[in-house]
């Protein structure tokens, strides 16, 4: 047998193949070199890698098996959207619905006054060519979704696009819909915040579907940058139907003296994995990660992240908390990296998983790669049912087992919820994270 | 005929412990083999070994077996360092012996085999606080003896070719069950190759007061030492086992790929207590792993100092009710090591408890790694683990990993990992200066607290070389 004998098997492209990437480009508006290049590239990478395997070390206690690609189909233009709120008055409102915007709101008046942008991508493409060039899936994809990312670039259809100038601050929130809608859809969302120096901004990033029975994928990505002493805070609620497979990567690049604030809220979807890439680039840099997920049925969430110091004098602070019902399985893989320069980093990693059903399961990877001393770098992990004390107390004083553990449970996320700064951010996200523990999606 | 290379400095009797000073263990004697495997790993390699040892089919047919899961296992580069590619499998010697029976008195070992565990201190030590000893000298057992009040209690001490021989009734049962041949890459490799190491019974009820020790000795460049232990401690019984290794500073890579196997039946009690330190050039690879049955406990005492790469991952399999696993490990990485340990917690009955305590220490270019893994699976309840790893960078290009996986199914279990990363403050060394300490001697005596804890749960002898050599380390690493 010789080498050139040899040929591996193709790699799996399931229903993303080249007919329908070509009928994918057909159906854009014409699009700058550059992104036409960049996507016929991620093209080729995505069909050309492999599918995870068991044994990949970046999917490892993954359900690799569920990571199908067939079957799925670009979805229609949708007629309607479903209702959603999370009950917040917002600066701008752009609803996409099936990859295309459904409609665009901008409700604060002196917005595009003071030089924000918020747009759809393909517009942003023509009119501010050079910024999403310069951000729009720019950081390598590190943390094993190599695959999938190249499979959002290729079919990404349109997306959110906010740019906030120079010293602006955006007070109200900017709200990103973004609906999966009918079965089979395969949905690629993507949102790139772009906050020069000083600016703030607040982005709630939701994501949908009309209901749980739909079979989906939904492959989603966003970058944010915070230029010189920025401040982003971002929101994501993931709430995709219960049938959804579904892959979002976020990208977050710190630069001096910027901070960056996300939480993700983890509730929709049969399998979700979810990776963050945080850099801290230059002095002074924060990035706060935090993370909720109430993981019921038999649901997967599947978490990565990456906290990478790259210059001294930088901090990261990392809150993960998983909430497990029923069968529901977990992974939190978590690594913080001490470039050898980055002295003085301060680095925290934190993940706490509470097991609410004896069918659950949680793993939990977290993990340390230093190369400073001069650093301070902790992570713990724990899992655990509610404290039989704190329940007895409770019941003790009249609360039934039921009420007291629900309590006990909103106790737990409430330290998440906490280190929001802002009151209405953290008063509209606890009533979400209640109405869903009660298993009472209607009422959404 | 035999000549004497000395190539490290001469031992004196200030230090009787050899184990963990290096510089105690850096010599050679030129010793004239009888039995030589010749270089190179093949079917023919396995059957010289067994034939030489006049083993039973079955042991020859596991060999050749293991040999086959072997070549058929890739490396575990995907999360483990490529530095294990530089290992090249066909230039070691995987068997060399100058005679297959243990010696009962040291007058009757070999003269300058003798006198190499002279210098390393090993039957002074024997006097004066050990149970009974086995000194290997590459593959085989030159010397193996135990006290005749231990002997006479039915403690049975004997090498792992002696022990399968003699008393296959007792160490067939278990050999291989705990750490499977296919297992990983290595403990294939031992299976096939295995020679040494101590097969141990301890009778029920037996308490063996005095720790047995082994002692492992690489003299010979370009070789592969694969000692296989089984230590079995019947219902109630309690033993302390202790093993220190050296080998001389060779230009070339050497391998040392041991297999242990521990197996305490219910309410039993094992302690195995390592100090390891190979010179900088071995490649220590080593799988580890007790059974522990009801109410059993089993505890791993595990330090390493030397080698060029050590992984190893001391683990304990709860098996039985209320059983309790504990690893305690410190290690310490300089200039061109890697120590890739940790440890592994298998909790497979209800009130299971574990515990594991990691101290890591980088000096210079060391990297200190720590892997672990907890499992905990469904329908077990009171089960309960605690991991905590704590590492101290001394330099500024100094690096440290962790990397614990830890799965728990159900709410009636609990778990907690906790880990941090410092490096001694400047105000400690700033204060103790200030009372007239050079930065040296603060630096060692902050390490040496940063141990102190785990330090304490050596013996005596163990603890006091340990904080000598991390003065030594520490006079270089500071300025």
């Amino acid at each position: 047998m010789t080498a050139t004998n040899v040929s591996l098997p193709p790699a799996p492209v399931g229903a993303f193949t080249r007919a329908a990437f070509e009928a994918h480009l057909a159906s854009l508006p014409p699009l700058p070199e550059w992104w036409l290049a960049r996507k016929r590239a991620a093209f080729e990478r995505f069909a050309a890698l492999p599918l995870p395997v068991r044994t990949d070390e970046s999917w490892r206690f993954s359900n690799v098996a569920g990571l199908t690609l067939d079957g799925f189909a670009p979805p229609a233009p949708a007629r309607a959207v479903p209702f959603a709120s999370i009950g917040l008055s917002k600066a701008a409102r752009l609803i996409f619905a099936n990859g295309r915007l459904f409609s665009r709101e901008i409700l604060a008046p002196d917005l595009g006054r003071r030089g924000v942008v918020v747009d759809t991508l393909q517009n942003a493409l023509r009119e501010h060519g050079d910024l999403v060039r310069e951000h729009l899936l720019a950081q390598p994809a590190r943390l094993g979704s190599g695959k999938f990312s190249a499979l959002h670039e290729a079919f990404l259809v349109d997306g959110a696009f906010i740019h906030v100038p120079r010293g602006v601050e955006v007070e109200l929130p900017i709200g990103i819909f973004s609906f999966a809608l009918g079965d089979r859809a395969a949905v690629f969302p993507h949102t790139l915040v772009v906050a020069d120096e000083g600016a703030r901004v607040t982005v709630i990033d939701y994501f949908g579907s009309q209901d749980d029975t739909e079979r989906q994928l939904a492959v989603g990505a966003n970058d944010l940058y915070a230029g010189h002493g920025a401040r982003i805070t971002y929101v994501g609620k993931q709430d995709w139907s219960h049938q959804a497979l579904a892959l979002q990567s976020n990208s977050t690049v710190v630069r001096r003296d910027a901070s960056v604030q996300s939480l993700n809220l983890h509730l929709g979807a049969r399998q979700a994995r979810h990776e963050s890439h945080s850099q801290l680039q230059a002095p002074g840099a924060n990035s706060e990660m935090l993370s909720l997920t109430v993981a019921r049925d038999d649901q997967e969430f599947d978490q990565r992240t990456l906290q990478i110091h790259q210059a001294p004098n930088t901090r990261s602070d990392l809150l993960y908390k998983n909430a497990l019902l029923q069968r529901a399985r977990t992974i939190f893989s978590g690594l913080i990296v001490v470039d050898p320069d980055a002295q003085k980093t301060d680095a925290y990693q934190s993940n706490r998983n509470l097991m609410l059903s004896d069918e659950a399961e949680a793993n939990s990877l977290p993990g340390l790669e230093i190369q400073a001393n001069d650093v301070r770098c902790t992570h713990g992990a724990t899992t655990s049912r509610i404290d039989p004390e704190q329940e007895f107390y409770l019941q003790a004083r009249g609360i039934p087992k039921r009420a007291a553990d629900e309590l006990l449970t909103f106790g737990f996320f409430e330290e998440v919820l906490n280190r929001l700064s802002q009151d209405d951010l953290h008063a509209a996200l606890r009533t979400l994270i209640q109405t869903k523990f009660a298993g009472d999606k209607a009422a959404r | 005929m035999k000549s004497l290379i000395d190539s490290g400095p001469a031992a004196t009797a200030e230090n009787p412990v050899a184990g963990i000073d290096q510089t105690k263990g850096d010599f050679t004697y030129d010793v004239a083999y009888e039995f030589d495997a010749g270089t190179g790993l093949s079917e023919r390699t396995v059957d010289y070994i067994s034939s030489v040892k006049k083993e039973a089919d079955w042991i020859r047919a596991f060999r050749r077996q293991a040999l086959q899961v072997f070549q058929s296992k890739p490396m575990p580069t995907h999360w483990a360092t490529r530095d294990l590619e530089n290992i090249d499998f066909d230039r070691i010697r995987y068997y060399l012996a100058s005679g297959q029976k243990p010696k009962r008195t040291w007058d009757e070992v070999p003269e300058d085999i003798k006198r190499t565990f002279e210098r390393l201190g090993i039957p002074e030590q024997e006097r004066k606080f050990l149970a009974g000893v086995e000194a290997q000298f590459d593959s085989e057992a030159a010397y193996s003896n135990i006290k005749e009040i231990v002997a006479k209690q039915g403690v049975i001490f004997v090498n792992s070719t002696e022990g399968l021989r003699e008393h296959p009734e007792l160490f067939r049962r278990w050999f291989g069950k705990v750490i499977p041949t296919g297992d990983n890459k290595f403990s294939a490799l031992n299976s096939a190759v295995f020679s040494g190491g101590s097969f141990i019974y301890v009778p029920p009820g037996v308490k063996v007061a005095q720790p047995l020790q082994a002692y492992f000795r690489i003299n010979a460049e370009n070789f592969g030492q694969f000692e296989r232990t089984l230590i079995i401690a019947d219902e109630g019984s309690e033993v302390t086992y202790m093993e220190g290794c050296t080998a001389p500073k060779f230009s070339t890579a050497t391998l040392h790929s041991a297999v242990v196997e521990l197996v305490a039946l219910k309410g039993a009690k094992i302690q195995y207590i390592t100090v390891q330190n190979w010179a900088n050039n071995v490649f220590n690879l080593v799988t580890k792993r007790g059974l522990a049955h009801e109410e059993a406990e089993i505890k791993w005492i595990d330090c390493n100092i030397g080698s060029r790469l050590t992984m190893k991952y001391p683990g304990v399999v709860l098996k039985g009710r209320k059983a309790r696993g504990e690893v305690i490990s410190i290690a310490l990485a300089n200039d061109g090591q890697h120590q890739d340990t940790g440890a592994k917690m298998i909790h497979a009955a209800d009130e299971t408890t574990s515990n594991v305590v990691s101290k890591s220490i980088s000096v210079g270019q060391g990297r200190a790694t720590y892997r672990g893994q907890v499992h905990i699976p469904k329908r077990l309840r009171g089960c309960k683990n605690n991991t905590e790893c704590d590492a101290l960078l001394i330099n500024t290009n100094s690096r440290t990993d962790t990397y614990p996986a830890i799965t728990v199914r159900g709410e009636r279990n609990s778990v907690q990992h906790e880990a941090s990363v410092s490096k001694v403050s400047e105000d400690m060394i700033f204060y103790m200066q200030q009372r007239g300490l050079t930065e040296g001697q603060a630096m060692s005596l902050a390490v040496n607290g940063f141990i102190n804890d785990l330090a304490r749960q050596f013996p005596m002898e163990y603890s006091v070389e340990l904080k000598r050599l991390i003065d030594l380390e520490m006079e270089g690493s500071v300025g």
